[in-house]
């Protein structure tokens, strides 16, 4: 079906690309007629004489697909295009047969070449990972590739263009359709009598409803209930803050320089996560004077919240819990200068300070201090837990 | 010949036994418009296809237990490492499996690529007007498959056990937590204790390779087939109207075609998974609840909900003994759920505004629905901002520009960008409008002047051809409100009456709002329009809708 072209046409010459010249070709066809009759004429509408298109207007493409035939153009025919059907050019599709054959024996190759390095490329370190990624990947990736092209080339090229009308039905049956469902349904809702033997039917709906909970019930041995959990860690009266990574004991002195920060965590804990997502640690220390006391401090009572109490630091070391009050990622960003902890989930800023107030983000709640000493061999100990819950808040939370 | 006769001795064989000639006949003659944009669903088929396929492979050798064990693997730097079970068996799949690295790599990007091609899909849905009335079932199930997909996708990053996905663990516990009344029982159960305790990744290893995806298979399988049953939209062009489907058949057209796509989309992966790499847990360690890196970053889907986090104000209220945190709970749920539930709930509210409660198959161009399109880029900007701010200290970082600044402006663009999105879209939509308007009214500029007798110069124009005619010219007119249709008595007619009606009937005009379209000319106008006329309208406007307009059998047209 390569009679795309309307006969008349000068555009069959233009290109053996099928229907396409359709549009290409009327540019041609206005190019015949205005050479035939050059003479420009306001009393002679029909035909468009002179150029084209001059600087300014609408480009050839818009033109092209814009601009209705003109008058005295041949109109263009309308193909009925449907199956069956031959492709426009039989020379192309016999040319393009070889191409698309081209990308799948191509492709083939790339699949049989991911067997052999999936035999030939072992894995088990960096390197070799990383060439058996390569190998394997690249090949699976050209096989897929190439499928793809080729069978786009084969419908786009070897079969010819169909395009087919099918028509649309209202989506909702006739009234009549209608009319017999509703008559069957009722016809059965009857017979069952589940509407006119209430007891039936309520009796039914009782007995399903445990069914309906029971889930709920089954699901409760999926965890512990909260109980007072949350507000307690394991931190007790006397027990060494033990360094996170190396697990050692810490003296104030070996923790002597102004502005560093270290994790910590209670002996016997340290490798409990469980423990240690409540009770993880930062010192931070300072230089004398650097730490701001609130005003409302209470020597030994609780700390709180804007205040750091004094004699639960030793030696300008301050212990806070490390666990953000926003939704509990370890605060672990600590900027020297400016005595800011940063919860790298949200921003969440505290200023180490003044009691880890918060200064900035979504928080509400400054890190909470946990009291600290040293013990006779002069390690730091904490001198009990937290005096209140760590972590993001919750209901049970006061 | 003899494969011929195998084909039809099978044929036969199963007809026999099916009654299969008759439909499957019609199944392969049945049409699929084209356009590219109807390629975005496909993509997300396609996706979760080669998602199910790599996650097969995955299950093969993962171990979803949190058992302690020392590491012994390949992987030199973490040799001696106290890590779980799930993530020295992923170090195992990445290290020891000849292409496990690629298909975690694969795996991973296919998630990324069904989460954003259900985005863009919806979006083209929504634009484009193709939820409204038949499909809105379609719509909602779309929307469920995209917080399935969310949740789908948290659950399965999270089960290699490393040390970003425990923080998002951590902060899922966290936002559990804040739940009023229940939180605390939530997290424990879920969690079977305190966090992160032992139960945690077989729970979501079971959600994530059985329930969800069992879902989602089941909700996308409903969808094609209603999308199958309704058939597909189209995109307005000549001889395309409300009441046929004009496109390729599907055998053997869309399915080369579709085939291809496929390959095309698995190719894509398979480049992404060999070439760029994607959750390297190694370099990130296992998961230690003291540990945390700077520039932790969810994956891209779930930013928004990070960004929200991030950029709310430290509100909380204590009250009777009782903690509410406004700060995590609000935002956890607020935003997510006013992007989906207005998008579930809009063609219904569209519907009862604009009272259209036609079937609707030919889309809408955006522009000829302007406050539609102007909601639509509104959300997308109220979710964008969002999403940015979830990675604001990146942007920091890279732009160089303070922190806190860029949380800053988050808090203000999240209400202010969406309504400046809103204005500027809806002008442009106008504008576009107007544009159309004037092609239809003057005509194409061909550049020609033209001197008149008495020495005017006039530029010549003509119409513009058939098919852009078509497509100029389909607008969705929505019927009038009732109380705009007079009336014999004086009583409004219901569903206008009381306040409701008064919002009804201004929401209507809202909605509706568009530059008139011009006058169409009588029908019969015929072709031959005079040239050089700057007024020269265009008779035969297929009008988009009207049930029972006289349908165009068959379209011999060029269309792509």
């Amino acid at each position: 079906m390569s009679d795309t072209n309307s006969p008349g046409q000068p555009g069959a010459g233009e290109s053996g690309e099928g229907s396409w010249p359709q549009y290409l070709s009327r540019g041609e066809s206005h190019g015949a007629t205005a050479s035939g009759a050059s003479a420009s004429s306001a009393a002679e509408p029909e035909g468009i004489r002179g150029p084209r298109r001059v600087i300014g207007t609408p480009s050839p493409a818009t033109a092209r697909t814009l601009l209705a035939p003109g008058e005295g153009e041949p109109r263009r025919e309308v193909v009925v295009r449907e199956l069956p059907a031959e492709p426009e050019d039989p020379a192309h599709a016999k040319r393009m047969e070889k191409v698309v054959a081209a990308c799948f024996l191509i492709a083939g190759l790339a699949g049989f070449a991911f067997l052999v390095f999936y035999g030939t490329i072992g894995v088990g370190s960096i390197t070799a990972v990383t060439h058996s990624n390569l190998a394997l990947g690249g090949s699976m990736a050209l096989m897929f590739l190439l499928l793809g092209i080729g069978a786009t080339l084969w419908v786009r090229h070897l079969m010819p263009t169909v395009e087919l009308t099918e028509q649309r039905h209202p989506m909702h049956a006739t009234e009549e359709e209608r009319a017999a469902f509703k008559e069957t349904f009722e016809q059965g809702a009857e017979a069952s009598g589940f509407v006119k033997r209430p007891i039936v039917r309520r009796s039914l709906m009782l007995a399903t409803l445990p069914l309906a909970i029971a889930p709920i019930f089954l699901l409760r041995d999926t965890g512990p209930l909260p109980g007072t959990s949350l507000d307690y860690t394991v931190w007790r009266k006397g027990q060494r803050l033990l360094i996170y990574g190396t697990g050692r004991p810490i003296t104030p002195a070996e923790f002597s320089s102004p502005g560093s920060i270290i994790s910590v965590g209670p002996e016997g804990y340290l490798d409990d996560d469980d423990a240690m997502a409540k009770a993880a640690v930062t010192l931070i220390k300072f230089r004398p004077g650097e730490l701001v006391f609130g005003p409302n401090r209470k020597p030994g009572g609780p700390s709180t919240p804007n205040t750091v109490v004094p004699n639960w630091t030793v030696d300008n070391i301050v212990a806070y819990s490390k666990i953000c009050t926003h939704l509990g990622c370890p605060a672990a960003l600590y900027e020297q200068t400016t005595f800011r902890i940063l919860c790298p989930c949200h921003q969440s800023t505290f200023l180490a300070t003044e009691g880890a107030r918060v200064i900035f983000g979504p928080a509400t709640r400054a890190l909470p201090q946990l009291p600290i000493g040293v013990d006779a061999e002069g390690y730091l100990i904490a001198l009990g837990d937290f005096n209140e819950p760590v972590g993001p808040s919750f209901w049970e939370r006061s | 010949m003899s494969v011929e006769r195998a084909l039809e001795g099978t044929g036969v064989w199963l007809d026999d036994r099916l009654h299969g000639a008759r439909g499957v006949r019609v199944l392969l003659r049945k049409v699929f418009p084209d356009h590219w944009s109807f390629l975005l669903g496909e993509i997300i088929l396609y996706s979760f296809i080669i998602l199910l396929l790599t996650g097969t492979f995955l299950t093969l050798w993962f171990q979803p237990s949190m058992t302690d064990v020392i590491y012994h693997g390949s992987y030199i730097p973490l040799r001696g490492v106290r890590m779980s079970e799930a993530y020295a068996s992923t170090l195992n799949i990445s290290f020891d499996v000849r292409g496990g690295l690629l298909m975690r790599q694969i795996h991973h990007w296919a998630a990324d690529l069904f989460m954003a091609a259900i985005m863009a899909h919806m979006i083209r849905v929504f634009f484009t007007g193709a939820y409204r009335k038949p499909r809105e079932i379609n719509w909602l199930i779309g929307i469920v498959l995209f917080t399935l997909g969310m949740f789908e996708g948290l659950f399965g990053y999270s089960l290699p056990d490393d040390l970003l996905s425990g923080a998002g663990l951590r902060i899922t516990e966290g936002i559990l937590q804040s739940f009023p009344i229940v939180g605390t029982y939530l997290a424990f159960f879920l969690f079977g204790g305190p966090f992160p305790g032992h139960d945690i990744i077989p729970r979501l290893y079971i959600l994530h390779v059985l329930v969800i995806p069992g879902l989602i298979l089941a909700l996308v399988t409903v969808h094609l087939f209603l999308m199958f049953h309704q058939k597909h939209t189209q995109m307005p062009g000549k001889g395309r109207t409300n009441e046929n489907v004009v496109g390729a058949p599907m055998y053997p057209y869309f399915m080369a075609k579709t085939g291809a796509f496929f390959f095309f989309t698995f190719a894509v992966l398979a480049l992404a998974g060999t070439f760029a790499q994607i959750n390297a847990v190694w370099l990130y360690g296992p998961y230690n609840p003291v540990a945390m890196s700077a520039g932790s970053q969810p994956d891209f889907y779930m930013g928004a909900l990070e960004g929200s986090l991030r950029m709310f104000p430290p509100w909380q209220w204590v009250f009777f003994g009782h903690t509410f945190a406004f700060n995590v709970f609000v935002p956890a749920l607020l935003p997510l759920g006013i992007v989906f539930g207005g998008a579930a709930m809009w063609p219904f509210l569209e519907q009862w505004i604009t009272g259209d409660r036609r079937e609707h198959h030919l889309n809408d161009r955006p522009r000829n629905a302007p406050t539609r399109t102007a909601l639509g880029i509104a959300m997308i900007t109220f979710y964008g901002v969002l999403w940015a701010e979830g990675a604001n200290d990146i942007i920091a970082d890279h732009l160089d520009v303070p922190l806190y600044l860029t949380t800053w402006i988050a808090r203000v663009a999240w209400l202010v960008a969406p309504i400046l999105a809103y204005i500027i879209t809806k002008r442009i939509c106008l504008g576009l409008q107007r544009k159309d308007a004037h092609l239809l009214e003057h005509g194409v500029e061909t550049g020609i002047i033209r001197q008149l007798p008495g020495g005017e110069f006039i530029e010549e124009t003509r119409p513009v051809d058939e098919e852009a005619l078509a497509v100029l010219t389909s607008r969705n007119v929505p019927p009038p409100l009732p109380a705009l249709v007079p009336a014999e008595t004086d009583v409004p007619p219901p569903g206008m009456r009381g306040r409701l009606g008064k919002v009804r009937e201004r929401l209507y005009n809202v909605v509706t709002e568009s530059v008139p379209m011009p006058e169409p000319h009588a029908n019969g106008h015929g072709n031959g329009h005079g040239n050089g006329h700057a007024v020269e309208g265009n008779g035969h406007g297929q009008e988009s809708l009207p049930a029972g307009s006289s349908p165009e059998p068959r379209s011999g047209e060029d269309q792509h």
